[in-house]
């Protein structure tokens, strides 16, 4: 009988040590977190939610939490299956209603099938450098944030990269463009196609079918077509092989540029010294000399508290992303609690509004210590990407080295479209636009 | 005890005949139909409708789709996802491009639009057979995701392909929250299942299973193969599609092709194989064997570790729930190869007797 009755005993005592806990301990942020770690992508997913994890334990341990207010989380594993990911999101969402912070999914797929729902329950969704992009038009898309940059924007800087090293002028000059036969490959050529006619150069599509392992038929076309650039946009296993094939056809590899999700360690390192020279557009630099990253080690790795098992993960690129995604989240937090309290939990719609007003600047970067590991970001209802700016990286061989300076895409010509598409959007859903001068 | 006919007489054709023969079976199935119309709605939160229920109905409806193909008229297919992606994207598309069209109608078409191309890619089934057949409907899934991605039309130039659902309204009304969805998703699921249980049995059932049997035989005593197989793959497309038109609007509201992959109809596969090959009640039993005990598990391991206080990362659980799943897999394919159906049949063999038996 009392063998039986142990591990209810234990049950029970660890129930009630949960409730004391959490009626002593003060005001709780909670994050919902629909990550993944294991999967295809398990391995991208590790290094980003590791970094976030971190970052959130790091606020706990230097500062207490934001303004005492400790951060929590909950992780709930999506597999980067859409299906899945609804399935989390819904198992989530009853915790989320009191404190809510951003939902990271790290999946377009995902933020897509999210849009709607998280609107209706009133719950930020946030897609750094991934998802709808269209969402940057806060007026049709009040809970979706489609933070620091996007694809388009992120192409349209690209171009202007290569405009600058060809000495100002693309006219008559041939790009290729090396996509992912994906939703995810296909959003930039919108942008691409509208910089063709403004700036006058010739552009080639070529799509690459999923997975992407066998691209000789590509890289043959490429050779016939003798392009000036190629802008690569890949995916897995696909951008290894695409530096591998390059090397084959002897395309200079220091004229590819590649998308911020072509830029990883995992994409380079596996190709060996044919990845020599490659560029590659991200938002983050990489490496342990941004101190944030120095000091999360040093703090949350010293402490015993780190999340990530293997620590050479530790200032890699997607790492480094997702303190920088954690770093955005936080500072939100702090954003809101100056309107709604200090020192109280947000719930997702004062999130919401905390996401829209966020300004961090240059000097708060400084500040945190995360100085280049995200450029400066000011939203507002009309403009929930807050940025829309890249740096240009080369992979040494042995590391990634920025090349460029923050580089800001046309958003003269890549916002309209977001507004037309997300008019667009409005018009099938029977969604009435916000009124973005009334916002406050 | 309890299950037991002894004393049922039928007087008349019509009750020899009827769906049910059996009052304990007819009394089950009302109060399930009872529970699942108005228990359910009553009681289940957010979270049961959208993440478990609906996803489960709608599984159930493409894994029936299956079922008649493969398990009543023994063609074998690996296309189930991309009859679906065209279920999902003709209905978006009439939708989108009829003016004023009711929904129902759409899905509807939608369905009808899967049974076309369903028969079209049945065709090879006039030639080829069993495993040949399963390589030919895989040309079928892969095609099908890549036309859809192929031409912008057919996602109203979305620049990702992606396509965003229409609202759902019924004579005026939107349904807008999960309890609305799930039962317009039961309602049109329990017709369509109610059309299946019946059509199976009809001459057109009987046909199929004298064909799955053996087509020789089959075409001697005088059925026509062409016009049988192609009826089966119509039909099951058309059972697919309307899952896939009900999976775009009523789970996830936004779907691209790529999310109907081959993985999709191998899970759909697997649901006939796990749950019975040739039956209805398989088909529900599969689907909620591979949809519900992944997150059962993913439920109950965290629990269970936290009662041993084992530390267990969402990363481990998450394998260590693929691993049960696969070992219970082969635990019910050893024990009962023909599926969680045929168990059912047993046990209720088994309770007729009960607690008498000889």
């Amino acid at each position: 009988m009392i063998k039986t009755c142990k591990p209810v005993l234990a049950a029970a005592t660890l129930a009630i040590a949960m409730l004391s806990q959490n009626a002593l301990a003060a005001e709780e942020q909670f994050f919902p977190m629909t990550s993944y770690r294991v999967g295809p992508y398990g391995a991208n997913g590790q290094s980003f939610y590791g970094g976030f994890i971190d970052y959130l334990n790091y606020v706990n341990l230097t500062e207490k939490g934001v303004n005492g207010v400790t951060l929590t989380y909950e992780e709930c594993e999506t597999e980067y299956n859409n299906a899945k990911g609804v399935e989390c999101y819904e198992r989530l969402k009853g915790k989320a209603a009191k404190s809510a912070g951003p939902i990271h999914t790290m999946s377009t797929g995902i933020s897509y099938a999210l849009i709607d729902k998280s609107a209706q329950d009133k719950l930020p969704l946030a897609m750094m450098g991934y998802g709808r992009t269209d969402a940057v038009d806060g007026s049709v898309f009040p809970y979706a944030f489609p933070l620091v940059t996007t694809y388009q924007m992120q192409a349209s800087a690209i171009v202007k990269f290569i405009k600058e090293k060809m000495g100002g002028n693309l006219a008559g000059k041939k790009i290729v463009y090396l996509y992912h036969d994906s939703a995810y490959g296909k959003e930039a050529i919108i942008a691409l196609e509208a910089e063709a006619s403004l700036n006058k150069f010739q552009l080639v599509q070529i799509p690459v079918a999923h997975p992407g392992n066998e691209q000789g038929a590509q890289w043959l076309k490429i050779r016939q077509e003798k392009p000036d650039f190629v802008v690569f946009w890949g995916w897995g296993v696909m951008n290894q092989t695409a530096l591998k094939a390059a090397q084959k056809v002897g395309f200079p590899r220091d004229k590819m540029i590649g998308s911020w999700w072509t830029g990883s360690e995992e994409d380079v390192v596996p190709a060996g010294e044919s990845a020599k020279g490659y560029m590659a557009a991200t938002w983050n630099v990489a490496g342990k000399n941004v101190p944030l990253i120095a000091d999360i080690e040093k703090t949350v790795y010293g402490a015993g508290k780190g999340n990530l098992s293997d620590k050479a993960k530790i200032g890699t690129i997607l790492y480094n992303r997702g303190v920088s995604a954690a770093v955005l989240s936080v500072e939100a937090i702090r954003k809101g609690q100056e309107k709604y309290g200090k020192g109280k939990a947000l719930n997702g719609e004062q999130t919401r509004w905390a996401l829209e007003n966020l300004n961090i600047t240059e000097d708060r970067l400084k500040q945190i210590g995360a100085t280049d590991l995200l450029p400066e970001i000011k939203t507002s209802c009309d403009n929930h990407e807050g940025s829309g700016k890249v740096k240009i990286q080369q992979w040494d061989g042995d590391k990634w080295v920025p090349v460029s300076g923050w580089i800001e895409g046309n958003k003269a010509l890549i916002h309209p479209l977001f507004q037309a598409s997300a008019k667009q959007y409005a018009k099938e859903k029977g969604i009435t636009p916000r009124d973005c001068s009334k916002e406050k | 005890m309890l299950y037991r006919e002894a004393g049922q007489f039928k007087t008349t054709y019509a009750a020899d005949q009827q769906l049910f023969p059996i009052r304990q079976d007819r009394i089950g199935v009302i109060t399930l139909l009872l529970i699942a119309f108005i228990g359910v709605p009553l009681f289940a939160s957010e979270y049961w409708f959208s993440a478990i229920l609906i996803p489960f109905l709608i599984f159930f409806l493409a894994a029936l789709g299956l079922n008649i193909l493969t398990g009543y008229a023994g063609q074998l297919s690996l296309g189930s996802a991309a009859f679906m992606a065209v279920g999902a994207y003709a209905a978006y598309n009439f939708q989108l491009r009829i003016e004023g069209i009711p929904i129902l109608i759409s899905f509807l078409c939608g369905g009808l639009t899967a049974a076309a191309v369903g028969i079209l890619f049945g065709l090879p089934s006039l030639r080829i057979k069993g495993f040949y057949l399963a390589v030919a409907t895989l040309a079928a899934q892969f095609f099908i995701v890549w036309c859809l991605t192929k031409f912008p039309w057919l996602s109203n130039n979305s620049s990702s392909g992606v396509i965003s659902t229409q609202q759902l309204i019924i004579f005026g009304h939107e349904l807008k929250t999960p309890t609305e969805k799930y039962l317009l998703v039961l309602s049109i699921v329990v017709v369509l299942a109610l059309a299946a249980k019946n059509l199976v049995r009809s001459s057109t059932g009987r046909a199929w299973m004298a064909v799955r049997d053996m087509d020789v035989a089959a075409s001697v005593i005088g059925i026509r193969l062409m016009p049988t197989k192609l009826l089966a793959f119509a039909i099951s497309s058309f059972y697919c599609g309307v899952a896939g038109a009900l999976y775009a609007f009523c789970y996830l509201g936004s779907v691209e092709p790529d999310g109907f992959s081959l993985d999709m109809s191998f899970k759909i596969l697997f649901m006939i194989i796990i749950g019975g090959v040739g039956s209805i009640m398989g088909s529900f039993l599969g689907a909620a064997f591979i949809l519900l005990l992944p997150i059962l598990l993913d439920v109950l391991l965290p629990f269970f570790a936290g009662l041993f206080g084992l530390p267990f990362s969402s990363a481990t659980v998450s394998h260590i729930q693929i691993l049960i799943f696969g070992a219970l897999i082969m635990f019910f394919l050893i024990v009962e190869p023909h599926g969680l159906a045929r168990l059912w049949q047993i046990t209720k063999e088994k309770l007729r007797l009960w607690p008498f038996p000889h």
